[in-house]
């Protein structure tokens, strides 16, 4: 890691350009309230303003909101939710997969029947259906995607445990008297991170695209702006309006775009072997 | 080589390019190689030496673009392969000059029947041969392929799946194969190499005889000098991408010139004349009763698997100071022995009494400070060592793990790197900047590191060249003396465990079926499959040069590092 994984990650050139892509979203939202200090939902020129108008250089909604302003306020919720949950399922997966493929057999039909429980629920569904029991804050939507999201996490860590356990080195740790939290820890966990860092990532762009959906439907949170309320409010006026939801699409499409460039280079940066031939 | 009449297969100055970055320039340098019919050139040398790279060249399977040839000319009858066209080196390919290789359970195609594998080159050769164009010459064919190589039933086994075929019968089924067309050069990469020695047996006499038959000239790819004993007319040897001497067998073998090939041949492991018998002091420090180890495999919930049965009533002692050598094929339970005395396995009957307490007995956390006591250094040095941690973390984690201060633990590290033959400087690194021979070094300082009183070597040095296998062989020796350990030296090799053990057990499907002191196994095997084995042992008719045997090479290796 360090010169060799930039080295590796700057070759594959749309990991590049996705990570220029993120770190313009991340800067929006960290100084969101530097470009726009009004807050998103006042009203900030006539309604229906069309893009490149004097006072909204995105256009304006059905009740005169700068779109603009909407989609640089909406970048934090998403970043917000899209990385929050990820790490919830992140620790959620992790430790069920680690455990469940270190210990194998009956622990690991017990936690693996769990996770198929999960699974064989459709995602969005579950997560509107636990959205609307809950109300819809942000940390409820937060806790909804990481629940719909860890178990393909949990699955990959437990398989890459599996693989690991029955290594040589695990087992020099066992016979020389380590214990089964610092073999899973220390031995095991540092070498299976490389994948799991690597959907991880794919997993935030999920995340947003269900945060979005969520939003879309009335079932974000109703204090902040998202890009999914911004679409979902403008749909009825698609029409007429084109750009009301034209704009938050495309900041949804350019950052899940990005996240999913920059998981594909950090796959070939940390799993050299498996990145794909042909490129060098 | 004076049968210079009929060459076949005439190697000139080649020089196969390696891509920038790589280790050296060029993976092959000017190498000069002849084979004529009725002759067995062996090619020996240690890993990235460039033999196969050699074959592979002869054969079109550099991996191309990076690795390619950059000089010199590969003339086959007088007409140099190279600068043929693509159509005309495939026609000769498999049809002319044909190869098996190493690892016979990976070179047959899983999801095909293994006479319709032979019958595909027979087939995509068809246009030249006519006497193949129908079916049902090619089946008459195949069959009689399966025979000639010596497999039962060939009529069947034609149509059976390479999953039920054993390693041995697989590589006859690569041999069948690559016999199909007649060709008049086999080049053979490692044949045996994957295969227990009495299966190493039986296909150097097959390929011999066939050889033989046939008078085919054959390329034959091999790093140990037994099995070059055992079948070579000629012999090259190759170093660092160049062939440093070659010349007959007997020469070779009998009168080395080039210090590398006396290097070589110094290192063969052999059964050691003059080791003093060990005295049996005090009570045995590990007895295994009857152990009995029964594997489930497959099976779940509603199902039941099928039984494995490793382990099948295994006993054995080890005193103090002794080094038991456990011997035996794959399958015979060695393994399966060792991972039950450290705990890995848990056995499913006898006793195993460490110092008069029974391991088998114990549960995991009753076992932790038994683990002191007993340690294990690991086959493949470079699946044992974690590539996330520091060299000094890797020794320390066993005195960590029992207590020991994080300092006084990679402090003793570097002390017992340098026991090891390694430089201090190697705890700050990672595993991945060391050699085989060196990582294996690493591992048995980590065993040394919680101060044991036995240790469970598993083919410590079966992944490892013979000039380093040599050296880490010497370490252990030292070792055992200086500490006053005993050690359970588990090895396939009958060789490698003549030149460490003072005793040995001998092992078949589960059972020790002869315990005796490596001299007595020798001289006077009493078990029919004892003497089986020793018969198996490549090359026993060649007596390594009296200038070149133990004592003198070996401690000329001792200095050096692996």
């Amino acid at each position: 890691m360090s010169r060799d994984f930039w080295k590796a990650f700057a070759r594959n050139r749309g990991a590049v350009v996705g990570l220029a892509i993120l770190a313009l979203v991340v800067l929006a939202a960290v100084f969101a309230n530097l470009i726009y200090p009004q807050s998103p939902w006042d009203m900030a020129a006539m309604p229906f303003q069309p893009p490149l108008s004097d006072d909204a250089l995105l256009g304006s909604d059905t009740l005169g909101r700068d779109i603009a302003a909407g989609i640089v306020h909406g970048a934090r919720v998403s970043l917000l939710i899209g990385l929050s949950s990820t790490a919830v399922a992140l620790l959620i997966g992790v430790t069920l997969g680690a455990i469940a493929g270190y210990h194998g057999g009956v622990v690991d039909d017990a936690i693996m029947r769990f996770t198929e429980l999960f699974q064989t629920i459709p995602n969005f569904v579950l997560a509107v259906v636990l959205v609307a029991i809950f109300t819809p804050s942000i940390a409820n939507i937060t806790i909804a995607i990481a629940v719909v999201s860890w178990p393909p996490l949990a699955r990959l860590a437990r398989g890459e445990f599996m693989a690991l356990r029955s290594r040589e080195f695990v087992q020099a740790a066992i016979t020389t008297g380590q214990g089964t939290g610092t073999i899973i820890l220390r031995q095991i966990l540092p070498n299976s991170l490389s994948p799991i860092i690597v959907s991880a990532s794919l997993t935030v762009a999920t995340a947003i695209l269900l945060e979005s959906s969520l939003s879309f439907l009335g079932l974000g949170d109703p204090n902040v702006m998202s890009w999914g309320y911004m679409i979902g409010a403008a749909r009825t006026v698609i029409r007429q309006a084109w750009w009301m939801s034209f704009f938050p699409g495309i900041a949804i499409l350019l950052t899940v775009l990005a996240l999913n460039l920059v998981g594909e280079g950090l796959n070939d940066a940390l799993n050299p072997k498996l990145a794909r031939k042909g490129r060098a | 080589m004076e049968t210079g009449s009929d060459i076949l297969l005439d190697v000139r100055d080649l020089t196969v390019a390696l891509p920038q970055g790589a280790e050296r320039p060029n993976a092959v340098e000017n190498v000069n190689l002849r084979i004529a019919r009725d002759e067995i050139l062996c090619v020996v040398g240690e890993s990235g030496s460039g033999k196969s790279m050699t074959a592979h060249a002869v054969m079109g399977l550099l991996p191309g673009p990076h690795v390619r040839v950059t000089g010199g000319e590969i003339a086959y009858r007088g007409r140099d392969i190279l600068t043929m066209g693509g159509a005309e080196q495939r026609g000769l390919r498999g049809d002319r000059i044909a190869m098996i290789f190493q690892e016979p359970m990976t070179a047959l195609n899983p999801l095909m029947r293994v006479g319709d594998q032979i019958e595909e080159s027979l087939k995509a050769h068809s246009s030249m041969e006519q006497s193949y164009a129908s079916k049902a010459a090619r089946r008459a064919r195949v069959v009689e392929l399966l025979t000639d190589v010596g497999l039962p039933d060939p009529e069947s086994l034609r149509r059976s799946y390479p999953f039920r075929l054993s390693g041995g019968q697989r590589q006859r089924v690569m041999i069948a194969m690559a016999l199909a067309l007649e060709p008049d050069i086999l080049i053979a990469d490692e044949p045996t190499t994957a295969l227990d020695v009495t299966t190493q047996k039986q296909i150097l006499g097959l390929i011999r005889t066939i050889q033989a038959e046939r008078r085919m000239g054959v390329m034959f790819i091999t790093h140990d000098f037994g099995v070059v004993a055992e079948i070579a007319t000629n012999v090259a040897v190759m170093q660092h991408g160049r062939c440093v001497e070659a010349g007959p067998a007997a020469q070779v073998l009998n009168q080395p010139r080039h210090p590398y090939t006396r290097q070589l041949i110094a290192a063969v492991p052999h059964y050691i004349e003059h080791r003093g018998d060990f005295l049996k002091r005090g009570d045995a420090l590990l007895t295994a009763e009857k152990v009995r180890k029964v594997f489930h495999l497959g099976g779940g919930l509603f199902r039941k698997g099928r039984e494995l049965v490793a382990g099948d009533d295994i006993s054995l002692t080890i005193h103090p100071g002794e080094t038991l050598g456990v011997v035996g094929e794959s399958g015979s339970g060695k393994s399966t022995l060792g991972r039950c005395i450290v705990g890995l396995n848990k056995t499913d009957g006898g006793r195993i009494l460490f110092q008069g307490q029974d391991l088998a007995a114990l549960s995991r956390n009753q076992f932790r400070p038994v683990r002191k006591d007993i340690q294990m250094i690991f086959q493949d040095p470079y699946a044992s060592l974690n590539p996330r941690h520091k060299v000094a973390d890797i020794i320390a984690q066993g005195p960590v793990a029992f207590g020991e201060s994080r300092s006084k633990a990679t402090a003793r590290a570097r002390e017992l790197l340098r026991l090891v033959g390694l430089p201090e400087s190697a705890a700050d690194r990672y595993p991945h900047e060391f050699s085989g021979g060196q990582r294996q070094r690493i591992s048995i300082a980590r065993a040394l590191a919680l101060e044991p009183k036995l240790i469970i070597a598993d083919e410590p040095v079966s992944a490892l060249d013979v000039s380093v296998q040599r050296q880490v062989l010497d370490l252990l020796e030292d070792i055992r003396h200086r500490f006053g350990l005993a050690m359970l030296f588990i090895t396939h090799d009958l060789r490698v465990a003549a030149q460490v053990c003072d005793t040995i057990a001998v092992m078949q499907r589960g059972k020790v079926v002869e315990m005796n002191t490596a001299r007595e196994v020798f001289q006077n095997p009493q078990h029919a499959y004892t003497r089986t084995l020793l018969d198996a042992i490549p090359g026993k008719g060649w007596e390594i040069p009296e200038e070149l045997r133990t004592g003198t090479a070996g401690l000329a290796g001792r200095g050096a590092v692996a």
